[in-house]
Order: structure tokens, then C-alpha cells, then sequence
């Protein structure tokens, strides 16, 4: 079965795979400049003009695997070299047109930039053109289409442009670092900084656990990834690489949702604060609306936090579908209780680089949450998990009107009615990724089943309920 | 006095979170509540003997239904 959904995605991977096979025998220094010429061989090119440009583009992906650009506070970075410069023409009339009679085209156009050629078909005058896309949606041949990269098309928060050199470019004070232009780029120009060497050296240093103990923590989207492995078998794996134990987010979840009922009783309106690109939106545009952010910690903070208190050496590393969690491991808030953060991409190149092969390991256990921690990973299962939480609190005076937003659209649509003070409920349930994390850019796989896996492995907690789940945590 | 139940995968499928409400029942019905110190942990390194509870570092095995006796003879006896 296929694991990824791109070939930029494997790509990516090989790359981790072997910065990590080197690093487990402390040879990745004397190696890193080989790197390249392993993963590109021979001469003739696969992917663009030359080898040797595959080989430099390879060479940049290194360094993001080793942790990118230190002087560039965001964990989201574009590969120069491996931008396409794709074309960004805006709206334009393709061959589809079989310039007919009606000329709705023309007719819709306020601008007067339509006009038709000897052969009748429409021509777009682009220095009177402003875009704004009428032609394209009534052309009943669909013949107009709008050239517009894919990296600014999925940057729903407009972080990404053209720089003078033509390659695209982020601007930080916009960025979320949800990731969606890593996913979308079709060149895999734009990549995630990876913190695969921090993990290793924090393994190793922990000399099988002796010296402190390496937890891993586990987003609960974990259930659909790394399928056909059964999940007690990704388990078996997370510890074959030398993690202490592996605990489940969710728990912090079913902790964060406990509180965040009681919280969003006594304020009467409240923004969740579990998803850190959704947090990041907030602060950075609409800063009026941060004080109706949750005080909870996110629940992967706060499961590390009730981790790090009862031992307090620990080493707790972050396994989740998340770049944005990049980003919150080192905000002053977090950073004292999550040590690291990997994708489950990273996790899979680090299992390859040990050589554990999924399939032929025994099944262990994982238990600690609820269903209703576990459904965080979906959109909408927040706001379930709250109402539940209401419910188990006892707290009838207070009405629950969830609004569950799926993506950041849609999440920009909430803010702008709660600015307005016109919000449609009293409880914002964001999530910036489209189905929630499991749609994150961190998945090796997206799509529907992943949903249903995510249902299928909630069903089978053992608690039923959030106060069962936490009950000598609270 | 510190009591900790391990609240790990392997030991909460065995029954932690039974032992934990039959401790905090018990441990609140003898008024201990403010000599004792219950919590949770994540894996002792003994899943095989689970459910694993600590009693000031000393590891004991308990089932949900041998928590009432090690209960009275751990705790009780010592507090």
C-alpha cells in the first residue's frame, strides 16, 4: 500500500531517512555532503534539468531536516532553488473557448477588457483586467481560468507572494505555519524545518532511558496514518526507536475539555486554544479578540505539563499531523513542558532509518483517553467533546451554541462576526486545517477514510466518558 | 503519604482506573484525604504486574478486586 500521498512527500522522507540513519551512529557529519549523490544517483535526471540541480535542491532539504535557517523564527521555509516560478498569469481565456454568440463574457465585464478576435474567441486586455473573476464563473464552457500559483492559492491567511527574484516568499507576521503551502506545493519548494536530530540526540542521550525518560506523546490522527500496521504495532515501533512509553494527547484533550466547560460557562463566550495556527491567526489579526482565547493550554501542553510534574528529568516529544505545533513548542507557554515536536512523515523516516519494519512487530496497547479526547482530531469533535463536558459537569444553566469552524476560512468568518460582536454561537471551535488535524500537513495520508479510522479508534476507548478518563488527574 | 497508580495503556486496560476510584473511595470514607497524596503516572517499567501503585516508592501489584485489601494493609496499616 501506497504511504504517501505525493512523490514530493517521499521525496522529503528519503531525505529525513538518511540525515537519521546517519545521526544513530553519530556519522552524519562525515556523511551530510554524500547525502545528495545517495538519493540521486547516476546522471540522468528524474525530476528537473539536471542531476545537478536535483542534488542542490536535495542539499537544501538537508539542512531543513537538520533544522533550517536558525536566523528565521518560522518553522515554515521556502526552498529557493527548488521554486518553479510557476506562471501567475490571472484569469485567461484558454483554447476551450469556441467563440460563441452570447458573450456573457463581455457583458459581465465592468472594466470593458473583453474583447474577440478574427476567429470570434475572447481575448482578456490585462492592462484593463482587475481580476475579479466574473468572466471565468459565467462562461458556460468554463473556457476562462485563473494561472495562479498553488502555494498563494492554498495560503488562505495571503502570507505568500513573489519576491523580487520571482520565487515565493512568506511574510512571517502573517504566516500560521499550519502548513498548507508545504502540502500544496507541486515541487515541494516549501518545507517544514524538522527537529528529527533533537529527537535522536534526545534518545541517545538518555541512554536507553536510564539517564531520564523519553516520552513520546501521540496525536490521536495517529489511528488512520500508518495503516496497514495496526495501531498497536506503531506503538511497538515509537518504543522499538527507544521511547520510554507512548501517551496518548487525547488525554490531554479530555483534561483541556474538562476545564474549558466550566471556563466557557463562566465567561458565556469562548475561542479554543488547541489549535496553535488558529491561536497564531488570532493574535497576529485580530488582536482586539485574544482575551476570548481559552487560558487552557493546548492538550498536548498539558498532558506534558501533568507528565513533567510527576518526573520531572522527562523528555517529552510531540508525534502529531502538525507543522504549527513546530511553532508552540517554542512559545514561552509551552516550551517548559514539550521538548520536540515531529510529524508522523518524520516518524515514519525514523522508522526506516532503524530499519523497523511495522508489519512484523507484536501489538502493544494504547489506552488512556476518552472518546471524546480522541474525536479532537476531527472537525466538530471539540465541540462535541464540550457540550459533553458541560454535561458531565452538571452545568445546565448554561446553553452551548458551538460554532465548529473547518479551516480557516471559515474560522476568518467567525472572527469577522465576533468582532462585529454579532458571533453566530458563544463557543468558536477553530481549526485551521480543513477536517480538522486530520487534514494536517504533517499526515502521510489525507482523505475520507482517515475520518473514519479516527471514529473507529474513539469507539474503542475504553472510558466512556471525559470525568472516567481523567478521574485521578483533575 | 504518596500513592501512585500507574494510569499507562497496559495498566488501564487492566483495571488502573477501577483501583484509582476504589482508592479515592476508600481513602476519602477513613478521612485521609489530607495525609494521602494520590496521583497518576505513566508507566513503571512493569506492565507484565499490572496494575502497578507505588506506595512511597515501593511497587505493589494490585487487581480492581484486591484494591479493598491493599488498601488496609498498605495504607491503612501505615498512615
Amino acid at each position: 500500500m501506497r504511504k504517501f500521498d505525493t512523490k514530493v512527500q517521499y521525496l522529503k522522507y528519503k531525505v529525513l531517512r538518511e540525515v537519521a540513519r546517519f545521526e544513530w551512529n553519530n556519522q552524519l557529519l562525515e556523511n551530510v555532503l554524500n547525502i545528495p549523490q545517495i538519493i540521486i544517483p547516476g546522471n540522468t535526471p528524474s525530476m528537473r534539468c539536471c542531476v545537478y540541480k536535483e542534488r542542490a535542491i536535495v542539499g537544501e532539504r538537508i539542512k531543513l531536516a537538520m533544522g533550517g535557517d536558525k536566523t528565521n523564527p518560522n518553522v515554515i521555509e521556502v526552498i529557493g532553488v527548488a521554486c518553479d516560478e510557476c506562471p501567475m498569469g490571472g484569469y485567461e481565456v484558454t483554447g476551450a473557448c469556441r467563440g460563441c454568440l452570447a458573450h456573457r463574457c463581455e457583458d459581465v465585464c465592468r472594466r470593458g477588457a473583453i474583447s474577440f478576435d478574427s476567429s470570434h474567441a475572447a481575448r482578456i486586455d490585462k492592462s484593463k483586467c482587475v481580476e475579479c473573476g466574473q468572466c471565468a464563473k459565467v462562461c458556460p464552457y468554463s473556457a476562462i481560468i485563473n494561472h495562479k500559483r498553488p502555494c498563494e492559492q492554498s495560503c488562505k491567511v495571503k502570507a505568500i507572494s513573489m519576491s523580487d527574484t520571482k520565487a515565493a516568499q512568506i511574510d512571517n507576521s502573517k504566516c500560521i505555519s499550519c502548513g498548507a503551502c508545504v502540502y500544496q506545493c507541486p515541487w515541494g519548494a516549501i518545507m517544514d524545518k524538522s527537529f528529527i536530530l533533537n529527537a535522536i540526540d534526545f534518545i541517545k542521550r538518555s541512554d536507553s532511558n536510564k539517564k531520564f525518560k523519553v516520552y513520546a506523546v501521540v496525536a490521536p490522527s495517529i489511528s488512520s496514518q500508518f495503516t496497514p500496521a495496526k495501531l498497536g504495532q506503531v506503538i511497538s515501533g515509537i518504543k522499538a526507536l527507544g521511547f520510554y512509553t507512548v501517551v496518548e494527547a487525547a488525554l490531554g484533550a479530555d483534561m483541556v475539555v474538562w476545564s474549558e466547560a466550566a471556563e466557557l460557562a463562566e465567561k458565556g463566550f469562548l475561542m479554543s486554544s488547541c489549535c496553535p495556527a488558529f491561536v497564531d491567526y488570532i493574535k497576529k489579526m485580530f488582536p482586539d479578540l485574544v482575551r476570548h482565547i481559552s487560558n487552557n493550554l493546548s492538550p498536548v501542553a498539558t498532558i506534558a505539563k501533568y507528565i513533567k510534574e510527576k518526573d520531572s528529568t522527562s523528555k517529552i516529544i510531540f508525534i502529531g499531523p502538525c507543522t504549527a505545533k513546530k511553532m508552540e513548542f517554542q512559545t514561552e507557554a509551552v516550551r517548559p513542558y514539550v521538548d520536540c515536536v515531529i510529524t508522523f512523515e518524520e516518524l515514519q523516516a525514523l522508522f526506516d532509518s532503524k530499519g523497523i519494519d511495522l508489519g512484523n512487530l507484536e501489538e502493544d496497547v494504547l489506552d488512556n483517553a476518552s472518546y471524546y479526547g480522541r474525536i479532537f482530531a476531527k472537525s466538530g469533535g471539540l465541540s462535541e467533546a464540550v457540550a459533553q463536558g458541560l454535561k458531565e459537569r452538571g452545568i445546565t444553566d448554561f446553553k452551548l451554541k458551538a460554532v465548529p469552524c473547518d479551516g480557516i476560512e471559515e474560522c476568518k468568518a467567525a472572527l469577522l462576526k465576533a468582532k462585529r460582536n454579532a458571533p453566530d454561537g458563544n463557543f468558536i471551535e477553530g481549526m485551521a486545517c480543513v477536517c480538522g488535524c486530520i487534514g494536517g500537513a504533517g499526515c502521510l495520508t489525507h482523505g475520507e477514510k482517515n475520518k473514519r479510522e479516527v471514529e473507529k479508534y474513539g469507539a474503542e476507548a475504553l472510558e466512556k466518558t471525559i470525568a472516567d478518563a481523567i478521574r485521578v488527574l483533575k | 503519604m504518596k500513592v501512585t497508580v500507574c494510569i499507562g495503556s497496559s495498566c488501564h486496560l487492566k483495571g488502573s482506573r477501577q483501583v484509582v476510584e476504589e482508592l479515592q473511595y476508600l481513602i476519602s470514607e477513613s478521612n485521609l484525604k489530607d495525609r494521602i497524596e494520590l496521583s497518576g503516572t505513566f508507566c513503571m517499567g512493569n506492565c507484565q504486574n499490572g496494575v502497578c501503585v507505588t506506595v512511597n516508592e515501593q511497587l505493589f501489584s494490585v487487581q480492581p478486586s484486591s484494591a479493598k485489601g491493599f488498601f488496609e494493609r498498605e495504607i491503612l496499616a501505615r498512615a
